[in-house]
């Protein structure tokens, strides 16, 4: 997403290797250390929830909508979840507007992917009268400002908006489903943190910022639960992984996954 | 989600008779279209897919060209008749998303820096699917790709492993892919013991994860040997014909 100079590009991924092979990372981390994550809700008040996340430089603000829906033939008694992301003009000098980029379908996905399949949201609740009308959440979000890993910064915006939404209640009269003034929160039941290790050279880096995603071989994001479980995963970029790395990033993933929900749930709770 | 089906009985056995280890029939077949530099063909259960490959050619619009590589392209696309209810043929974000990882996949193989200022495309087209059409696609494509003596590092071969309930599951077919508790397409490059692709969904124990994962790789393998077969027949024995391997129940 990210690369443009070259020259400036090769010889900092010199340095960086170097610097990697004794345990160090330009910006002083730690290969396991994510950077600063900053979590505030409600920030937008005419959403049912809102998250602003900062993570290093990367924002990203995700405001959740909710209405009544039609529901999937397939699943007729079960809710909707949409979970979409649009990375802005206004994000970076290199992001253009227009149809989605590859990149943005593949964020929007990957941050999808790992929502649903940790049922993070119990759909059964989202039911009202089945084959007719169920209760839609839409989870849109803005990527403000780039600085590399957009995947884990929209997924925390994405859980902590989802944790402090309230909608609705609905009761159904006359076939017919109605709102009420009561406002209730949404059936949320698990925590999933996503995690995106980039490899550089050899050495696996969590959080990758922009200089880092310029310069790194392979990406891989795995979401995990309040169980450790892992419920998704996407490889990315043009090149491999070897099989032990897998492993490596999985237990990776789990560990600093842990500390980054006990930070979502501090936030959020 | 699961459990409104019985996608295992008591005995181990899937619905289509298999074991949990088993793979489906796969059939593949090198060489398969006149005009196309390469391609290839596989069935592999009900999916039917053709690939094919072109190239390495002139790139258009020029101001795309990699000075120093090629350009590979990749385009995954479902027929409107390959499902259940007709798919609009318009590229859905489910195909533009499984084209980009498609591509990450055979990308690493492909020797990119051997053809600078050109493109290679390929195309892949799911004639029919039934579970697992991406990881089939990819299996296919690498073979094209090879058809066509485009220079690689490693075939790329692909198998999806999953979850029923937590049994550890390879080769998901589409009913249980949809009715089943989790679906791990994985790409390997065998002879580098390398992973160009992996996507998980559903939820898996760490101790599940390594298994599925595992699993997914070691049928890789399995499947790697038909590809050389289908790859010997087409070079040197005569006439293309079709490479059929049946797994032997275990």
């Amino acid at each position: 997403m990210m690369k443009k100079n070259h020259v400036v590009e090769s010889i900092t991924k010199e340095r960086m290797v170097q610097l990697l092979a004794s345990g160090k990372r330009l910006d002083g981390r730690a290969l396991d250390q994510p950077r600063n994550l900053n979590i505030e809700t409600g920030v937008i008040p005419k959403a049912n929830g809102s998250a602003r996340v900062t993570l290093g430089n990367t924002l990203v603000l995700a405001g959740v909508k909710i209405a009544t829906g039609i529901p999937f033939p397939d699943t007729p008694d079960k809710g909707i979840l949409m979970v979409n992301a649009e990375i802005l003009p206004m994000s970076s000098p290199y992001a253009e507007a227009g149809p989605p980029s590859e990149d943005a379908i593949e964020l929007a996905r990957v941050t999808d992917r790992g929502i649903r399949e940790s049922e993070m949201v119990d759909m059964t609740k989202l039911g009202l009268i089945p084959g007719k009308s169920v209760i839609a959440v839409f989870v849109d979000c803005n990527i403000m400002n780039v600085d590399g890993n957009l995947f884990d910064a929209t997924s925390y915006a994405v859980v902590s908006a989802l944790r402090t939404a309230k909608m609705n209640r609905y009761v159904v009269k006359d076939d017919k489903a109605v709102a009420t003034d009561e406002l209730i929160p949404v059936p949320v039941e698990r925590t999933p943190v996503s995690v995106t290790i980039a490899r550089i050279g050899d050495k696996l880096v969590v959080d990758p910022n922009s200089e880092e995603e310029a310069s790194m071989d392979m990406r891989i994001t795995i979401t995990t639960d309040d169980d450790g479980n892992i419920c998704a995963s996407q490889k990315g970029e043009a090149s491999t992984i070897s099989a032990e790395q897998v492993l490596q990033a999985a237990d990776t993933s789990i560990s600093v996954g842990k500390a980054i929900r006990a930070k979502i749930l501090e936030a959020t709770s | 989600m699961a459990g409104t089906k019985k996608l295992i009985d008591e005995n181990g056995i899937r619905l289509d008779g298999r074991k949990w280890n088993e793979l489906r029939p796969i059939k593949l077949q090198v060489g398969v279209m006149k005009n196309a530099d390469g391609s290839a063909y596989i069935e592999w259960g009900k999916n039917k897919i053709m690939a094919a490959v072109y190239g390495p050619k002139e790139v258009h619009p020029k101001h795309q060209v990699l000075p120093d590589r090629a350009l590979l392209r990749c385009r995954y696309h479902m027929a409107p008749f390959s499902v259940d209810e007709r798919k609009n043929p318009a590229p859905s974000r489910r195909e533009i998303e499984i084209s980009k990882v498609i591509r990450e996949a055979l990308v690493s193989a492909v020797i990119v820096e051997d053809y600078p200022r050109t493109a290679i495309e390929v195309w892949v087209e799911v004639l029919q699917s039934d579970g697992g059409s991406r990881v089939a696609g990819i299996t296919a494509a690498s073979l094209a790709l090879a058809d066509a003596g485009i220079n690689m590092r490693d075939l790329v071969v692909g198998c999806s492993c999953g979850l029923i309930g937590e049994q550890v599951v390879s080769d998901l077919d589409d009913t249980e892919d949809k009715e089943g508790n989790g679906d791990m397409p994985v790409a390997i490059m065998p002879n580098l013991g390398l992973v160009s692709l992996l996507q998980v969904d559903g939820v898996y124990t760490r101790e599940n994860f390594q298994k599925a994962f595992e699993l997914a790789i070691e049928k890789g393998k399995q499947i790697y040997q038909m590809q050389r077969e289908a790859l010997t027949t087409r070079f040197f024995g005569g006439e293309a014909q079709s490479t059929e391997v049946e797994e032997a129940a275990e």
